[in-house]
């Protein structure tokens, strides 16, 4: 700064300072998120669009080429199929129940996983063994637990949920561990130096701050979840209990192609519509926090 | 332990403990032959050496050195954050607050929600805590700014904040570690004015790190030099100037000066 030309030349005319206030807040970061909600949902909504438009203009060429076209529909044959599907009780009935199943499994994931997180994370020499033992369990493919599933629970509900636990809770749990492992050391500093102990430290301070991570772990849980409980469903079937994993199965004996298409669409769209649930959560705690890119 | 003395009197001015509105009464920082080494075996590196210093209370002392004269470190142990290897730190029980060079506040809670957070954590009530939150944003002039999260507020507003957060622990102490280093001149010279004034009212004994020497001069009632790698107190001098103070004042610029040539010297003999 040069001598000469002081910063400050007019720092007795009242109101220097609220002028200086003002002229600093003209520098702070805008807020460019304050975007009108109907634009953001359209600009989610058309890349979705668009690669559906895609899918269906590539399915309807392998269609028109002929190829296994005895056995391979096309998307028109599919999608009225899919139509009447859904003007049945069965469908519905089939979503509800796998919908149960996704919920209760993976929520009994959440719990298990976070309790597990919270536990391992707090104690240190625990974070060692039990850490590396969840990402050994996360590498196993959830599949694998079915046959010891079965033997142990029988063709059950609490079969297909003991292996989604099994694919999930680790995913959790490895989230809020990571969550808490990376909460800022500045941050720490800054909130033991405040007086945060204990219970407060994490109340205030290491929960919220491994916030993101947690829904990161969320979100991977969620996948794993619905994979688990996909092969689950194809594999334990109990009777008089309609399921999307039942149907397909269904569909598989009678050869219904047309059926088993339209099927996988109603699996895709349900996975799809959670996955946006937990990228809108995602983004909505990363704009609070400032850490959104222009890609969210 | 060499003293320069430059002045017959010794600026004091927060020391007498003013009537009403007062907060913190200030506290004495005492190091007494404090040593900090990191490591152990080859490695090991000593970042601090025999460092003995005494802050009385209500005194705006300035650290200042090279980097890697063991600064941050020096508060840190103040702090509580880090044991010293040798030696004793005592600031007779007194709560201390941190200021960093980063404004170091949680992202997820707004400017009022931060500071408020430090006042929970003394145990307050709702409405007390309300309260002292718009006082205490009021007092760093950030009326109306109070709903703004961290990301929406420009680097100097963010410091006030952190400054506002640190007031509101009600210590007694208050150690910054160059808390202005990353802020261009012209707001830090703002900031400086308000803290004088924050500290004026309040009798707050003040560690402040900063390789800025002018900024030292500007701020302190003493300036404290120390060597690099070990650090050690090679020299102090007292700052007789008259408040208020400007960065680009004549007295503030000549006595910069000499502690600028006391740091060259150090330098130098380091560097041969």
């Amino acid at each position: 700064m040069s001598a000469n030309v002081p910063p400050h030349a007019d720092k007795s005319v009242p109101g220097y300072v609220e002028k200086l206030t003002y002229l600093e807040s003209l520098e702070a970061p805008s807020d460019q998120r304050n975007r009108r909600l109907a634009t953001r949902v359209w600009g989610s909504l058309w890349p979705v669009g668009l690669a559906i438009l895609i899918v269906l203009a590539v399915w309807q060429l392998v269609h028109v080429s002929g190829w296994k076209q005895a056995i391979f529909p096309g998307p028109g044959a599919t999608l009225s199929n899919l139509w009447h599907q859904l003007q049945t009780g069965l469908l519905w009935h089939a979503i509800a129940t796998t919908a149960t199943r996704a919920v209760l499994g993976f929520g009994l994931s959440v719990l298990i996983g976070a309790v597990i997180g919270a536990v391992v994370s707090r104690i240190k020499p625990l974070r060692a063994a039990v850490g590396s033992l969840i990402t050994g369990l996360q590498t196993l493919p959830s599949i694998a637990w079915f046959p010891f599933a079965i033997i142990l629970f029988g063709i059950s509900t609490t079969a297909i949920l003991f292996v989604i636990i099994l694919g999930s809770a680790p995913s959790v749990a490895n989230g809020l561990i990571a969550g808490v492992d990376y909460t800022p050391p500045l941050l720490l500093k800054a909130g033991k130096m405040m007086g945060l102990r204990r219970l407060s430290l994490y109340r205030y301070l290491i929960l919220p701050a491994s916030l993101p991570a947690f829904v990161a772990g969320l979100k991977q849980g969620w996948a794993f979840a619905w994979r688990s409980l996909m092969a689950g469903e194809l594999l334990v079937i109990i009777a008089n209990q309609p399921s999307l994993g039942v149907l397909l199965s269904t569909d598989q004996d009678q050869s219904d192609m047309v059926s088993a298409t339209a099927i996988i669409i109603v699996i895709l769209v349900l996975g799809v519509i959670v996955d946006q649930l937990f990228g809108l959560a995602d983004g909505a705690i990363r704009r609070r926090r400032g850490l959104a890119g222009e890609s969210s | 332990m060499v003293r320069q003395v430059n002045s017959v009197t010794v600026t004091d001015r927060r020391a007498a403990p003013q009537a009403g509105g007062l907060r913190g009464h200030g506290a004495t920082v005492r190091l007494t032959g404090v040593s900090k080494v990191f490591g152990r075996g080859n490695s090991a590196v000593r970042a601090l050496d025999q460092v003995s210093l005494e802050v009385p209370p209500g005194e705006f002392t300035c650290l200042i050195g090279a980097s890697g004269c063991g600064k941050s470190t020096l508060l840190s142990l103040v702090a509580g954050l880090e044991q010293p290897t040798s030696g004793e730190v005592s600031t007779g029980g007194a709560k201390v607050a941190f200021m960093f060079q980063e404004p170091a506040l949680f992202p997820w809670l707004t400017a009022a929600g931060n500071v408020e957070l430090a006042l929970r954590a003394r145990g307050l009530g709702k409405a007390e805590r309300r309260q002292r939150t718009a006082e205490l944003l009021e007092t760093v002039r950030l009326t109306g700014f109070g709903g703004k999260r961290p990301h929406q507020l420009s680097g100097g507003m963010r410091q006030r904040v952190a400054l506002a957060r640190a007031l509101a622990q009600d210590a007694d102490v208050l150690l910054m570690d160059e808390p202005f280093g990353a802020l261009d001149a012209m707001t830090r010279d703002v900031l400086h004015d308000e803290l004088d004034r924050i500290c004026g009212d309040r009798a707050l004994t003040v560690l402040f790190v900063t390789h800025n020497v002018r900024e030292a001069v500007r701020l302190g009632d003493r300036v404290v030099v120390l060597s690099s790698r070990p650090g050690r107190v090679i020299a102090e001098f007292d700052v007789p100037i008259e408040r208020p103070r400007r960065i680009d004042s004549a007295p503030v610029a000549e006595l910069a000066a000499q502690v600028t040539d006391r740091l060259r010297e150090e330098m130098s003999r380091d560097v041969s």
